[in-house]
C-alpha cells in the first residue's frame, strides 16, 4: 500500500511542488546585499567625514580628558580630544584632537585654541556650563590662507571668541586706570562694545584694544573722543549737585565711554587707527591742547598750598598746570626761592593763540620767547593767588600788572623763566598784620579810663538837665503853643485881618491896572504928557461882527 | 537509531501547520494539505540558501551596529555618543562588572553564538555530516530560543531614551547603531527560522 502509490506520485509530485515560486526565496538575497550596501556606504561616509587630526600645545592640561573633552566652535562640537600627552621637553601639554570634516576649513595658520573654564568676573560670567560638564576646547578661526595642524593654545580665551561684526580700534593712554579685559564700552550710557585687550607698551604707556559692535561702529568718527568712564562723577555746580556714572558695572569693573568731540577740533577726514584715552569726560571734550610749553617761575615767598597739578591761569583762563615745585638757593641773597615749573598749553588760549599763530609768533621757540619778553615788559607777571580761602590752595595767575617793578627777562633760558610778584594774599596778610599791630598799640586802658570819667560827667549833666531844665522847657512849650494858636486864628480866612488884606490886594491890583494902561498909553502917545488925552476912535470891528451875525 | 526510517522512504509528508501526516499520493495537485490547505513540503525549499542569506545579512549588519553609536546622552555632565562596546568598557571600568557582563552577553556573546551556531549547522548540512546530530538539533533549539533575548540591548536603549528626558539635566536619544543592531536580531531570527532542522537528519547520497 505504501510502496505502490508512492511510485507514480513520485513522478508527478515534483512538477507542481517546485515550479511555483522558485524566484521568491531567491529574493532573500536582497537583504544581505542591501545590508552590505548600507554598511559600505556608511563606511565610505565615515571615511569621507574623517576630518583632520590636530595637535594643540597648552601649558596645562587641566580638566582635559581623552574622548570626553570636545572641541567646540560657536558652541557646536566640531571634534573631540583623542590623546593627551606631554611634549618632549615636558614643558607643554600636547592635546591631540580629531576634528570633523566640516571643521577642516576652520583650521588656519592663525586659528586660536583655548581651554574653556568657568570664569567669573565683575562684568561677566562665562563658561558656567563647564562647571559640571568639564572643560572644552574653544576655537576661533583665523584669517590666514595657510592651514596648519599644529597649534599653540591660548592660556586665556580671546575676548571675542567668534568675531561679530564691528570695528576694533586701539586706544592710547598714559595709564589704564581700573580697566580690565571685558570691560564695557559705552556710547551715551548704552553699551556698544567691550575692551578686548590691554597691553603695556615698552615706553610704559598703555594700549587698550576695544571692539565696538556692528551697528554702533557707525558712531565712531575721526572726532570721537574716548574717556575712562570708571567711577562716579560728582559735581557741585550752580544748578546743584549732579552725580553721573555710566553704569554700576562700570563703577565696579571699569569701563570706557566715547562720544563726538568738538567737531571743529579735528579736520582730518581719515579715521585714525589709534585714539587717545582721556582720563575723564571733561578732559576728553576739551579742545586739543597741542604740545605743552614749559615755564619756570621763582617765587621769593613760601608757597604753601601750591601742589603739582595746580592750575596756571592766564588772564583767568586755565592754560596749564604745575608739574614741579622745587626749592632753590640764591647765593647772592642767601635766600631760598621756590622754583615752580609748569607746563602751559598755548592752544588753550583759543582765538588769541590763533591770532598769534597767524602773526608767526608761535613758529619757533625763539619767536615765542621774544613775544613773551615783550609781554613781560608790558607787565606780565606770575603771581600766586588763593584759589579757595577754605582749603588754602593756591594757583598761579599770569597777569598783567603794569604797576609791578621792572624785571629782567632772559629769552634765551629754557624753559622760559617768568618774573614773579608776591601773592596778593601775602600783601593782604601783611596789611592785616599792620592793622592788628596798630590796634595793639592803641592806649586802650587810658582811653577806657577817660571814657569812664567823661561818661560820669555826662551822667551828672543829664540828671541836672532832668531836674531843672525840663520843667522850664515845659512852660516854654505851652507858651509857644498859645502863640501858635493865636497866630492860627489871625491867619484864618474868615478873620478880619485876612479880609482887609484881600480887599487891599484887589484895590492895589486895579490901581496897578490903571498904571499899566497909563504906561501903555504914554508909550504910544508920549505927547499926552503935554497935550492930555485925546478922544479915542471906536474900533469898527465890533460893528462888522454884529452885521455879520445878524443875517 | 539507525532503524528509524525517513518520511521520504515512507512516502509521507507532514503538514507543519496542522500536524497532519499525509501520504504524498493524497496531496493535492499544488501540494496543499487536504485538511488545512497549507502548503506541504517535504523539506522547506531553499532552506539553506535563505538561512545563509539571512545569516550573511546579519553579519553585515552587525558591523555598523557595533561601529556606530547606539545612544547619545547629553546633559550637565557633558554629551557623549556611546557604542555597544564602548558602553561595556565604560561599565566595566566604573566597576559595574555585572551590567557590563549582561550587556556583553546580550549584545556580543549571543549574536556571535548565533552566527557561529547557524554557520555550523549550515556547514554540516551542506556536507551531509552525521556528526553530533542530536547535539546539533539541540543547538538549533537553543538558537531559536535565545533569539528573543538578543533584543535586550534594543529594549535598554528604548527604555532609556523614553525615560531619560530631563531636558538640560539629561537626555538620551537612540542613534543609528541601535537600528542596525535591531536589524541583526531580526535577521538572525529569520535566519534561524529559515533553517529546516530536518535537514540535519537527512542522509543524502
Amino acid at each position: 500500500m505504501s510502496a505502490a502509490p508512492t511510485q507514480p506520485s513520485d513522478d508527478e509530485l515534483p512538477t507542481p511542488l517546485v515550479k511555483n515560486r522558485r524566484w521568491i526565496p531567491r529574493l532573500v538575497w536582497v537583504v544581505p546585499i542591501a545590508a552590505a550596501v548600507i554598511g559600505i556606504s556608511l563606511l565610505i561616509k565615515n571615511w569621507e567625514n574623517q576630518g583632520p587630526q590636530i595637535t594643540i600645545s597648552f601649558l596645562s592640561g587641566e580638566g582635559v580628558q581623552v574622548g570626553k573633552t570636545l572641541v567646540k566652535y560657536r558652541d557646536v562640537t566640531v571634534g573631540h580630544v583623542s590623546a593627551v600627552g606631554l611634549s618632549a621637553d615636558h614643558k607643554t601639554v600636547l592635546v591631540s584632537a580629531d576634528l570633523s570634516k566640516d571643521a577642516e576649513s576652520l583650521l588656519k595658520a592663525d586659528t586660536q585654541f583655548w581651554i574653556v573654564r568657568p570664569r567669573i568676573g565683575v562684568g561677566s560670567v562665562s563658561g558656567l556650563g563647564t562647571l559640571l560638564s568639564g572643560v572644552y576646547i574653544g576655537l576661533k578661526t583665523g584669517t590666514a590662507t595657510l592651514s596648519e595642524s599644529h597649534f599653540t593654545g591660548l592660556e586665556n580665551p580671546p575676548a571675542l571668541s567668534h568675531g561679530p561684526h564691528g570695528r576694533e580700534l586701539q586706544l592710547h593712554a598714559a595709564r589704564a586706570g581700573s580697566l580690565s579685559v571685558g570691560a564695557p564700552v559705552y556710547f551715551r550710557q548704552f553699551q556698544v562694545g567691550r575692551v578686548i585687550d590691554e597691553n603695556l607698551l615698552p615706553d610704559g604707556s598703555t594700549r587698550v584694544s576695544v571692539f565696538v559692535e556692528a551697528p554702533y561702529d557707525g558712531f565712531l568718527k575721526p572726532v570721537t573722543r574716548f574717556w575712562n568712564a570708571s567711577g562716579i562723577d560728582v559735581r557741585l555746580g550752580a544748578d546743584g549737585l549732579s552725580v553721573q556714572t555710566e553704569s554700576l558695572a562700570a563703577v565696579l569693573a571699569g569701563g570706557l565711554a566715547f562720544d563726538d568731540g568738538p567737531t571743529e577740533a579735528v579736520a582730518a577726514e581719515n579715521m585714525p587707527g589709534e585714539f587717545t584715552l582721556y582720563k575723564n569726560e571733561t578732559e576728553a571734550m576739551a579742545p586739543p591742547d597741542g604740545d605743552p610749553r614749559y615755564i619756570r617761575m621763582r617765587f621769593a615767598q613760601a608757597l604753601r598750598g601750591i601742589d603739582v597739578g595746580a592750575p596756571i591761569e592766564f588772564v583767568g583762563v586755565n592754560i596749564g598746570s604745575v608739574v614741579a615745585v622745587d626749592l632753590g638757593y640764591d647765593f647772592q641773597n642767601k635766600t631760598f626761592p621756590v622754583i615752580v615749573t609748569a607746563k602751559v598749553y598755548p592752544r588753550r588760549m583759543g582765538q588769541a593763540y590763533e591770532v598769534l599763530a597767524a602773526q608767526g609768533k608761535t613758529e619757533s621757540e625763539e619767536t615765542l620767547a621774544a613775544f613773551v619778553g615783550t609781554m613781560v615788559n608790558r607787565g606780565l607777571r606770575a603771581q600766586p593767588r588763593s584759589a579757595s580761602l577754605l582749603t588754602g590752595k593756591l594757583y598761579i595767575a599770569l597777569d598783567f600788572l603794569p604797576a609791578s617793578p621792572r624785571a629782567a627777562f632772559d629769552s634765551s633760558i629754557r624753559p622760559l623763566e617768568l618774573p614773579t610778584v608776591n601773592g596778593t594774599f601775602q600783601e593782604l596778610e601783611a596789611g592785616v598784620a599792620r592793622i592788628v599791630k596798630k590796634v595793639n598799640d592803641l592806649p586802650l586802658e587810658q582811653i577806657v579810663a577817660d571814657l569812664h570819667t567823661d561818661l560820669t560827667d555826662l551822667h551828672e549833666i543829664l540828671s541836672e538837665l532832668h531836674t531843672r531844665a525840663l520843667p522850664n522847657a515845659e512852660d516854654t512849650l505851652s507858651a509857644l503853643h498859645r502863640t501858635l494858636d493865636s497866630a492860627d486864628r489871625t491867619l484864618d480866612v474868615e478873620s478880619p485881618l485876612q479880609r482887609s488884606l484881600s480887599e487891599t490886594l484887589s484895590e492895589s491890583r486895579s490901581t496897578l491896572q490903571a498904571v499899566r494902561e497909563l504906561a501903555a498909553y504914554l508909550d504910544r502917545h508920549p505927547d499926552a504928557l503935554l497935550r492930555g488925552r485925546r478922544p479915542q476912535k471906536m474900533p469898527q470891528r465890533p460893528a462888522a461882527l454884529s452885521s455879520d451875525a445878524k443875517p | 537509531m539507525m532503524a528509524l526510517r525517513q518520511s521520504l522512504e515512507l512516502g509521507l509528508a507532514l503538514c507543519r501547520t496542522c500536524g497532519l501526516a499525509v501520504s504524498r499520493a493524497s496531496l493535492e495537485s499544488d501540494g496543499r494539505c487536504p485538511r488545512c490547505q497549507s502548503r506541504i513540503e517535504h523539506r522547506t525549499p531553499f532552506s539553506t540558501e535563505m538561512t545563509l542569506a539571512w545569516l550573511i545579512a546579519g553579519i553585515v549588519l552587525y558591523i555598523p551596529a557595533n561601529l556606530l553609536p547606539v545612544m547619545h546622552t547629553g546633559g550637565l555632565m557633558g554629551e557623549a555618543d556611546s557604542t555597544i562596546l564602548g558602553g561595556i568598557f565604560e561599565f566595566w571600568r566604573s566597576g559595574d562588572w555585572d551590567i557590563a557582563l549582561l550587556i556583553f552577553i546580550a549584545s556580543v556573546a549571543v549574536p556571535f553564538t548565533k552566527f557561529i551556531a547557524i554557520g555550523l549547522l549550515l556547514l554540516t548540512v551542506r556536507y551531509n555530516s552525521r556528526w553530533q546530530q542530536h547535539q546539533r538539533t539541540a543547538l538549533y533549539r537553543i538558537v531559536e530560543f535565545i533569539g528573543y533575548w538578543s533584543m535586550l540591548d534594543v529594549i535598554v536603549v528604548a527604555l532609556t531614551s523614553a525615560l531619560m528626558q530631563f531636558q538640560v539635566l539629561g537626555t538620551a536619544e537612540p542613534r543609528a547603531g541601535i537600528a542596525f543592531f535591531c536589524g541583526v536580531v531580526v535577521v538572525t531570527m529569520l535566519s534561524a527560522l529559515s533553517f529546516d532542522p530536518r535537514l540535519i537528519w537527512d542522509q543524502r547520497a
